[in-house]
């Protein structure tokens, strides 16, 4: 009896792992299958079968990639607009969260519903007037196009507020008024220490969502000195030649970064970027 | 010093409250104005106008002409636009009911006691999240390539099947973008599907074995129930996801604009960049957002059906 519950345990647990190992080989697989592609040389790509091993392409393969997009400026302009876009959400969200957690002003709780009301809007209703409003400014190819409506975030600011509310005490701000605080400096000195794992997972949630942004820096950067990483990725596969083993070789190689900064903080990527999505 | 911070109370109570409370509201007001003043620019702006270029003939450089409803009737007599909303539909279903059933089948795995190696699963089945759309799409659309020597086609010769055409088929371009988003999200759910998981009460579990139960009375009466938010939040962000398909159909079947693949944000960026048709395509646009509006209330109405 004892024995055959074990069996079946063991059997049970052996499909579990054949599961989960299963599931992890086909998730890293593309990645792995991108990196041997992109140091290959076209003819083996398109062979049958095809190549499973890495080859010596490596530096030719990039080479070919840095004479058809300009590789680096768009990492520099992803890096830029990911970077600005940032800093301004957190600044901009965590001082409008603070607002609506700790300070007592009229509207306040309409104002907050509005900017609820603003999350379930696709963001396509409003594209082409915003377009038409971009090429008004003069912003057109321009990264600005990206920054300034990038930083308008309701989730950072619902976001915000929630943690703040419960995680500065009212005690500490009041006790700060008393004192003669002005409210930037309660703000300053007493709530951005306390919010820096809120920062966090904020950061990380923009930073990537910018990076990996496609239908509007689409629409704003027509000029390849603008184009951030994912728009110059797209013009690898517009040429007339196919060559599989350079277009990979720039997609690896601009996939590679995060992957990393994914690998050295995996915990915080995986807790800020499902946490948020399931506490809201 | 000391002294005159006791005293500070007792000599103008009053007008120090007072002030006090102008001192919120201003600095309230100041400090959310940034988010209302670009929204105004850059959000409510844009979205109103949306309504009214939606009237509109308009080529983004000449006069305005209002024409009524014409935008409305040249989208919704336009069969490409039916095939673009019937090719969502088709790929919202395909990527999306796999990708759950899947992610809380894999969940129940990871969350299954004793399990070694946890991280280790973890990190690489969330890891297709991080890769860019773009990246995803570029990758699966060399795998997909219709030759024999696509990837995917010599897979399915191994099992003696012919190659198929991904790339122009009805059903090939569909099933090809539909693995584009299983892949990339189905590891994200997981990790969601994990948390609430993780939620539940192991005393629960116990209570039922001793009561005699089964596995799979356990996941049915169970596991589903108490997951039952997470999965209707899943469901519903999912679904407005998939509705606004746009990066992977146009990496996979290009400026062609195949009518296998076209979704109907991407029928919405062809009337506007390619065309120049900005008031069909503004019309196309509200279309979008009241097909959103339907399906997002059919959602919520099932779910609190079903909470109940």
């Amino acid at each position: 009896m004892s024995e055959k519950v074990y069996k079946k345990f063991s059997i049970s647990r052996a499909f579990v792992y054949a599961l989960l190992a299963i599931a992890s080989l086909l998730s890293i697989f593309p990645l792995y299958w991108m990196f041997v592609m992109a140091t290959n040389h076209n003819s083996v790509i398109n062979k049958v079968p095809p190549a499973i091993l890495p080859g010596p392409q490596l530096v030719t393969n990039f080479t070919n990639v840095l004479n058809t997009i300009d590789f680096f400026g768009a990492i520099w302009n992803s890096l830029l607009v990911a970077t600005i876009t940032t800093i301004g959400t957190l600044f901009i969200c965590s001082l409008a969260g603070f607002a609506f957690a700790k300070l007592r002003f009229k509207g306040k709780e309409v104002l907050f519903i509005a900017i609820l009301v603003t999350m379930m809007i696709p963001p396509q209703l409003g594209l082409i007037p915003q377009y038409i409003i971009i090429t008004k400014l003069g912003w057109l190819n321009d990264l600005r196009a990206i920054i300034v409506p990038g930083v308008i975030d309701a989730f950072g600011i619902f976001w915000m507020r929630q943690y703040i509310k419960s995680n500065v005490p009212d005690e500490l701000v009041e006790a700060a008024k008393i004192d003669g605080c002005s409210t930037f400096r309660i703000y300053w000195n007493i709530t951005v220490p306390v919010i820096v794992p809120a920062f966090a997972t904020l950061a990380i949630i923009k930073f990537m969502y910018m990076w990996n942004d496609f239908l509007w820096p689409l629409v704003v950067l027509r000029e390849q000195s603008s184009f951030t990483i994912q728009v110059a990725l797209r013009g690898l596969i517009d040429n007339y030649v196919r060559d599989n083993g350079m277009i990979l070789s720039g997609t690896f190689w601009a996939t590679v970064p995060l992957i990393i900064v994914f690998l050295l903080l995996n915990r915080l990527f995986i807790s800020s970027l499902t946490e948020g999505a399931v506490k809201s | 010093m000391a002294q005159l911070q006791v005293k500070k109370p007792h000599l103008a109570p009053k007008r120090s409250s007072f002030s006090e409370q102008t001192k919120d509201a201003i600095s309230g007001y100041l400090y959310v104005s940034p988010f209302f003043i670009l929204f105004a620019i850059f959000g409510l702006f844009p979205i109103l106008f949306s309504f009214y270029l939606g009237f509109q003939r308009w080529n983004g450089l000449g006069e305005m002409e209002f024409v009524g409803f014409r935008n409305f009737q040249l989208i919704l007599s336009d069969p490409l636009f039916w095939k673009s909303l019937s090719n969502t539909m088709i790929m919202w279903i395909l990527g999306t009911l796999p990708q759950l059933i899947i992610g809380i089948i894999l969940a129940y795995a990871l969350n299954s006691a004793l399990i070694k190696f946890k991280s280790v699963f973890r990190v690489s089945i969330f890891m297709p999240y991080v890769t860019s759309t773009v990246a995803v799409a570029i990758v699966f659309g060399i795998m997909f390539n219709s030759q024999e020597f696509g990837l995917f086609n010599v897979i399915l010769g191994l099992f003696g099947f012919d190659p198929v055409n991904w790339g122009t088929s009805e059903w090939g371009v569909k099933v090809a973008i539909s693995t584009m988003v299983f892949w990339r999200w189905v590891g994200y759910n997981t990790i969601i599907y994990l948390a609430g998981l993780q939620a539940i009460p192991n005393e629960l579990y116990e209570a039922a074995v001793i009561d005699g139960a089964t596995l799979r009375q356990k996941i049915m009466f169970i596991t589903i129930p108490l997951l039952r938010p997470i999965i209707i939040f899943t469901v519903f962000t999912s679904t407005i996801g998939a509705l606004q398909l746009f990066t992977e159909p146009l990496i996979f079947i290009g400026r062609s604009y195949r009518e296998e693949g076209i979704t109907v944000v991407l029928y919405l960026y062809r009337e506007a960049f390619s065309n120049m048709a900005f008031g069909p395509a503004s019309a196309t646009a509200i279309i979008l957002f009241l097909i959103i509006i339907v399906i997002a209330s059919i959602n919520v109405f099932i779910a609190n059906r079903i909470a109940r």
